[in-house]
């Protein structure tokens, strides 16, 4: 352990801890824009500077010493601040009134703390043109102000190498290799970069607009359905504690947005439950294609299309739950309620940017002869639509969700969380095979943020293997762990395998909510304790769900038995399944 | 093909050892006189390096070149002597005469234009070099002689 003294405060800290994280425990703030949880320290914006002994240094990459003296704020350290800010502030545009982080930035804020109140610098701005191609996220070059933090997280965290610096000096730019357009690049389109960006310069690709005309449209049937991982996030934009689950205030809040009926794809996991629960018992019989992976992520299904292409065999067939509740929407549902499929519009309400390119990625993707999803807008965009409505989301009483696609269990509502997909399958799959329920419900090494959580489960004496993979970026030591024991003709070390793109699973997507400091008084940006918050947040509700097993969905049971028939068969299989294809990393 | 087959070439010898992107860069561009993404798609994949990465350590670095330069590589020096001399007037000449900015080529390949930090001959300052031959007390004016020198030269081969 070190001592040391911040601003007179006697702090203790453990070995290799730098000034900042010191100065946190301290519980004094030192403003960063660089700097940020998940990334190491990059020395990158210069404004998180200290005095130490009359020295200045960036407090961020010093570590803490034996007996140092730390001042965080004199009127000298207060004045280089807001030049090392004004400089930044030089090269970004004003155009924060039309930005899509309006009111929930980094640099804003900081200005607006610092007092910035003229410009004195003469402005140079990028003239690099706006990428949209991945139709997932925006990259707005101008408002880059090359913290470095995108890319941190695109090679080291995630392991996707889409981002990359080009150039050096004032020339730097952050962008794909050889100027390569972010959808014609390796980007899987997880959207860390976009939840990490202290700026504009990497957002959502927004597709409100888009959704407001389908509402607004009196010929349309205009439905929505929530991701599990929604419900425990959305609340942080109105001021609710972390993890708060307030799935019946959403229900509300969506149909007073003028949704005609308001489904959960919690519904959708449950049904993929049925599907992968079944496909994996045949798989694990017949030794088909182990280990089996999961599928409801689609970055990560971009990823293996991508970087490994010759494990696709492994991929489950199975669709993510909210293509299932789309395609069921414009089928069984649009008979149900007597309206053409054509005049169904299905938004869904998703923690992810990649689901905004899924609902287009194959002609699966249209089963029920029509786009099974017409929209995505991530948790971030529905907050912005409740604000524009002018709704009071707080004071809001809960609502249920519609019938029959609102039905759901606790298994269904944790596959936003790490593990989560892995242990609701876990469940059915058990009773599948030995026609008996589990007696422990969860499985303890697969929960909670560790890179890659492995287990097995006893089932009959049989031995299921297991492995959760906790971001992708940590996928790739499993795939060569099984492509070895492949190669060398040995066992398989794993039966099915979960991975989640994002660290943390869905409840801290790309799409998520911003953890902004200056609401909560705390340093900007997620981290594990808040990813941990969230996590509680879904397995309480699974916890204290009356059904915790999807197979005891009575909703997806009489699904089955009015129309879709066997788990696995034929109509299943064209409006549940999808098929999966080599991509090249550059177009 | 004989090209992609030196990046291969590049890539097997420099593959195991750490750090020698660099080296291999250097490798291509010495033979090719560029490296071009042909050349940095086979580095990546013999390698096992990311093309990102490939391009970060391309454009961090002035001296690669990402397309072949044109036939005739135009330096001009703006070292302390030849700048104050005026060589920043023979510069912006050259750009408009061909089109181009600093650092491009011609899109018939004929011209490449560079500025390079002294050619040590600051007594004929203000310098510029075309293809090893030094033009010495350069104007604006001499400009549009030099390029018809070259294209004539080119015409000849």
């Amino acid at each position: 352990m070190v001592n040391l003294k911040i601003d007179n405060i006697a702090v203790e800290v453990e070995d290799g801890a730098s000034i900042l994280d010191a100065a946190r425990v301290a519980n004094i703030n030192i403003p960063t824009l660089c700097k940020h949880p998940d990334v190491d320290p990059s020395a990158g914006c210069g404004i998180c500077i200290v005095k130490v002994g009359g020295r200045i240094m960036r407090s961020c990459c010093t570590p803490a010493a034996e007996g140092m003296e730390v001042i965080t704020n004199d009127a000298e350290l207060k004045e280089i601040r807001k030049t090392v800010l004004e400089l930044i502030l030089s090269n970004h545009p004003n155009s924060c009134l039309t930005c899509g982080r309006n009111g929930e930035c980094e640099l804003q804020d900081m200005a607006a703390q610092m007092g910035v109140r003229s410009e004195e610098i003469r402005k140079i701005l990028s003239a690099e043109p706006i990428d949209d191609s991945s139709k997932a996220i925006v990259l707005e070059p101008a408002k880059c102000i090359v913290c470095g933090r995108c890319v941190d997280i695109c090679q080291n965290t995630q392991n996707v190498w889409a981002l990359s610096y080009l150039h050096r000096g004032m020339a730097t730019k952050i962008t794909g290799a050889n100027d390569t357009k972010l959808g014609d690049s390796p980007c899987i389109k997880c959207g860390q970069c976009a939840a990490h960006c202290p700026t504009g310069a990497i957002t959502d690709y927004d597709t409100t607009a888009q959704v407001w005309d389908m509402l607004k449209n009196q010929d349309n049937v205009t439905v929505v359905q929530i991701a599990p991982a929604v419900r425990v996030a959305l609340g942080e934009e109105f001021g609710f504690d972390f993890g708060s689950n307030l799935t019946g205030k959403i229900y509300a809040a969506l149909r007073k947005l003028g949704f005609a009926k308001v489904f959960d794809t919690n519904f959708g996991a449950d049904l993929t439950i049925i599907e992968e629960a079944t496909e994996f018992v045949r798989r694990f019989k017949e030794k088909d294609n182990l280990p089996m992976f999961t599928s409801c992520c689609p970055a990560w299904v971009d990823y293996l299309e991508k970087y490994y292409p010759e494990m696709l065999p492994h991929l489950s067939s199975c669709k993510s739950p909210h293509e299932m509740v789309g395609a069921i929407i414009k089928t069984y549902y649009a008979q149900k309620l007597g309206v053409e499929a054509a005049k169904i519009k299905v938004v869904s309400v998703m923690p992810c940017t990649a689901k905004k390119w899924e609902i287009a990625r194959d002609e699966t993707m249209s089963s029920s002869g029509y786009q099974d999803v017409d929209a995505v807008v991530t948790t971030r965009e529905l907050a912005k639509m409740i604000k524009q409505q002018g709704i009071d989301f707080a004071s809001l009483k809960d609502e249920e969700a519609d019938n029959p696609l609102g039905e759901y269990s606790g298994a269904a509502t944790i596959f936003g969380v790490s593990g989560g997909v892995m242990t609701a399958a876990l469940r059915t799959a058990f009773f599948y095979i030995t026609g008996q329920e589990l007696g422990n419900l969860c499985f303890g090494p697969i929960v909670g943020l560790d890179a890659v959580k492995v287990a097995e489960v006893d089932i009959m004496g049989t031995k299921v293997r297991i492995a959760v993979v906790n971001g992708v970026g940590n996928a790739e030591a499993v795939l060569q762990e099984i492509k070895k024991a492949q190669e060398n003709g040995e066992e398989i070390p794993y039966h099915f395998v979960e991975v989640m793109a994002c660290p943390g699973g869905c409840i801290a997507g790309g799409g998520q909510p911003r953890v902004m400091g200056a609401r909560f008084a705390k340093p900007w940006g997620i981290n594990d304790e808040i990813r941990a918050l969230r996590s509680q947040g879904l397995n309480c509700e699974d916890e204290q769900a009356k059904n915790r097993l999807s197979h005891h969905n009575a909703s997806i049971k009489k699904l089955y038995d009015e129309f879709l028939g066997a788990a696995g068969g034929e109509k299943s299989h064209h409006l549940l399944h999808t098929k999966y294809q080599k991509r090249p990393l550059y177009k | 093909m004989a090209d992609a087959s030196n990046a291969s070439q590049v890539a097997a010898k420099w593959r195991k050892k750490r750090g020698s992107l660099i080296m291999a860069l250097h490798e291509i561009q010495d033979v090719k006189g560029y490296v071009d993404w042909s050349d940095a798609v086979e580095l990546a994949q013999g390698m096992g390096v990311s093309l990102a990465r490939i391009y970060e350590v391309l454009t961090f670095y002035n001296f690669f070149k990402l397309k072949a330069p044109g036939k005739a590589v135009i330096s001009v020096c703006t070292g302390t002597a030849c700048y104050l001399k005026g060589n920043d007037k023979v510069l912006e000449k050259f750009k408009s005469e061909l089109g181009i900015g600093e650092g491009e080529s011609t899109a018939d390949g004929m011209f490449h234009l560079q500025c390079v930090r002294c050619v040590g001959c600051c007594g004929l300052a203000p310098v510029c070099v075309v293809n090893g031959k030094t033009y010495g007390r350069m104007t604006p004016d001499n400009v549009p002689a030099i390029l018809d020198e070259w294209r004539e030269t080119f015409k000849e081969n």
